[in-house]
């Protein structure tokens, strides 16, 4: 049996059902609604379908390939995830969003046509900031202004690139939109505006802070989704489009260095998860720079653990902020007591994240680094091992530690409620199965390797083992000797600063000069007009001349006046 | 013999106090002896790592890989790298907590 709706359809659809129901039934229905979707999914059939004509363009709606399945599933198996974590909330509006939301970025990966993928590019954009508004709070509204401001950019900016793309090529397929030689320096206009537009949306560096303002601000439940699907279609649209572009290996090298140092000292542990969302992103980036088989199934075999990982990290630290109602790791610690087996759930996530051998980073990261060095690309390995510990550094350890152990903050609460726990427990299983027998996996990696991928060797291991271990050995060091920063309460500045407060103030500084100048001007001007008024005045206004009355005898006077004159005139002119 | 197992001597441990609240139940985590020995078993750990370099053959990519104890020394410094730049940034750019809200 085979079935050719479009996938995410159901998903869409199904919010809009969700929304007629009332109380527990739209969390019930949400889940039932994810599962039917996925259930779909597996009975489609590969090759494209749902073509139509619209003007003079053929859309081809649906493309079943290995690609498009690979994070078909995985976002299948997030949303399904996501929503059993969500069962407790109460708000239409964020189930229905997240259905939307999720069912759109599932959608765009299979879009066979770039009119389609924008579509769903801002279904997902418009959908997703309903997640950040849930929060309810100021600082989440304008966050999620910010957000959608952002977003829509990067969809004005695709719309923008597909339309120049298209009169240039006069095709909408969306397939390789790189040269051969992989430069995007000579790629055309068109082409340079989607690769932007894919940027904004995957965070490169100066176009990321968008994320880690937003996320942080979201809803308990709409983090775990938004952890999920934005960052990782744009993996999938760069890795479609973009695959082999020489310049993505540097970009995705700055992308798992600089968000490290910024996690190191952040207090707001789902904000240290989104510097680390943006770090994981840039070893996709550098696989998808690359451009072979083996780096290329490393990207998509990352992006598939990621989530789940990530997933489960906002979901043991939106646990911790739904029982304590912080996630400051200034005001957490000792956790453990209260929350154990939240406590496993994030240690787990957090070993995963930082690609210990057994858990599912292990057996995707590894892909990338080993193409980076089958490549001798020295510099590159490098610096992804530096990024490696820098993981280890603020998710493998700050993430767990400052909040489930350090100093205990004397906060006792309540585990986490039971679907919390059930969604925990099944990410946190795939994370160690999947580490374990990496196999299933690797089946569905979509690209053609000549020799099947090995991940568990001797070097491996203990390479790995001594990477990450020593890591732990000198934040030990680091903590013993009092060198490691203390957690603070504070607001880091980031891009985000450049639009927050130096554009304002720019934008102030030039109204005000603007108004004083403007006043000045105003002030000579209206002088001038007073001048003349004054005039005017003194003139038409009484006791003026023109403003008197005259009498019938002066008029006859002045009358004869004039005539004599005209007179006197004549006969001057005429006079020889 | 000054062994003063009984002393309640201040806790000199480097880790801030793991003391629980009066009248609650002890856990294994909250004797700062234990966590003395799991760091041990992490020093333990580590040299077993470096030594367990001399019994297989390495595949070397670059040359660098393939040195004793790489990975370890590598994984240490540059951990204490990425740590020691965030305290540099911290001078940078942290602000007040409510910077943003005025």
């Amino acid at each position: 049996m085979t079935t050719n709706a479009p996938p995410g359809a159901i998903m869409i659809v199904g919010a809009l059902v969700i929304l007629l129901l009332r109380g527990r039934r739209q969390a019930i229905g949400a889940l039932l609604i994810t599962i039917m979707s996925l259930v779909s999914l597996m009975f489609c059939s590969r090759g494209t379908y749902g073509t139509f004509q619209l003007f003079d363009y053929q859309l081809t709606v649906v493309r079943v390939d290995g690609l498009s399945l690979a994070f078909g599933y995985i976002f299948h198996i997030a949303a399904i995830i996501a929503t059993i974590y969500a069962l407790h909330v109460r708000d239409g509006t964020q189930h229905a969003a997240g259905l939307i939301y999720a069912g759109s970025a599932i959608g765009a990966v299979f879009a066979g046509d770039l009119i389609t993928l924008f579509t769903y590019w801002e279904i997902t954009a418009v959908s997703s900031v309903f997640l950040i508004w849930a929060s309810r709070t100021d600082r989440s509204y304008k966050a999620g202004i910010r957000y959608l401001i952002i977003q829509v950019g990067s969809g004005v900016l695709l719309l923008s690139g597909v339309l120049l793309h298209v009169r240039d090529t006069g095709s909408i397929a969306f397939d390789h939109l790189i040269g051969e030689d992989g430069a995007i320096s000579h790629a055309s206009p068109g082409v340079i505006l989607i690769f932007l537009a894919f940027g904004i949306k995957c965070a490169f560096p100066l176009l990321h802070n968008w994320l880690q303002d937003a996320y942080p601000k979201s809803t308990v439940t709409g983090a775990v989704f938004l952890s999920t699907f934005t960052t990782k279609l744009a993996v999938y649209a760069l890795a479609r489009g973009f695959a082999g572009t020489d310049c993505l290996i540097w970009i995705g090298v700055t992308m798992t260095l600089f968000p490290i140092v910024f996690a190191v000292i952040e207090n707001d542990l789902r904000k240290v998860l989104a510097y680390s969302l943006n770090n994981q992103l840039g070893f996709m980036v550098v696989g998808i720079g690359i451009g072979s088989a083996l780096s290329l199934n490393g990207t998509v075999a990352h992006a598939f653990c990621h989530i789940l990982y990530k997933s489960l990290l906002f979901m043991s630290m939106g646990a911790v902020l739904y029982r304590t109602g912080t996630c400051q790791a200034s005001k957490l610690g000792g956790l453990y007591k209260s929350m154990p087996i939240t406590a496993i759930c994030c240690i787990i996530g957090a070993a995963s994240i930082s690609a210990f051998p057994l858990t599912n980073g292990f057996v995707s990261k590894s892909l990338i680094l080993s193409a980076a060095a089958d490549h001798h690309m020295i510099a590159v390995w490098l610096l992804l091992l530096v990024a490696s510990a820098g993981v280890m550094e603020h998710s493998g350890i700050k993430i767990p530690f400052f909040a489930f152990f350090a100093h205990d903050s004397g906060i006792r609460c309540k585990e986490a409620p039971k679907h919390m726990l059930v969604a925990m427990i099944i990410a946190a299983t795939l994370c160690i199965g999947i580490g374990v027998f990496p196999g299933p996996l690797y089946s569905i990696l979509p690209y053609d390797m000549t020799e099947a991928y090995v991940p568990y060797t001797v070097g491996h291991v203990v390479g790995q083992l001594q990477l990450l271990l020593f890591a732990m050995l000198a934040f030990v060091f680091l903590v013993k000797f009092r060198v490691y920063p203390p957690e603070t309460p504070s607001e880091n500045l980031d891009t985000d600063w450049s639009y927050r407060r130096a554009a304002p103030a720019v934008v102030g500084a030039v109204y005000f000069v603007g108004g004083i100048v403007w006043r000045a001007l105003l002030k000579l001007g209206r002088g001038q007009v007073d001048d003349v008024l004054y005039v005017v005045r003194r003139i038409c206004a009484p006791p003026g001349i023109f403003a008197r009355t005259w009498t019938t005898s002066g008029m006859v006077i002045w009358a004869t006046i004039l005539l004599g004159a005209y007179l006197l005139l004549y006969y001057i002119r005429v006079a020889p | 013999m000054t062994d003063e197992p009984n002393n309640p001597t201040p806790d000199t441990h480097d880790e801030p106090s793991h003391a629980p609240p009066p009248g609650e139940r002890r856990y294994w985590l909250d004797d700062p002896r234990n966590v003395d020995k799991i760091c041990k078993a992490l020093y333990v750990v580590c040299a077993a790592l470096v030594l367990a370099d001399l019994l297989y053959h390495k595949h070397v990519h670059f040359g660098v890989d393939g040195w004793f104890g790489f990975y370890g020394v590598f994984g240490f410094v540059a951990f204490v790298v990425v740590v020691l730049a965030g305290k540099l940034l911290r001078k940078l750019v942290m602000r007040r907590e409510d910077y943003y809200d005025h």
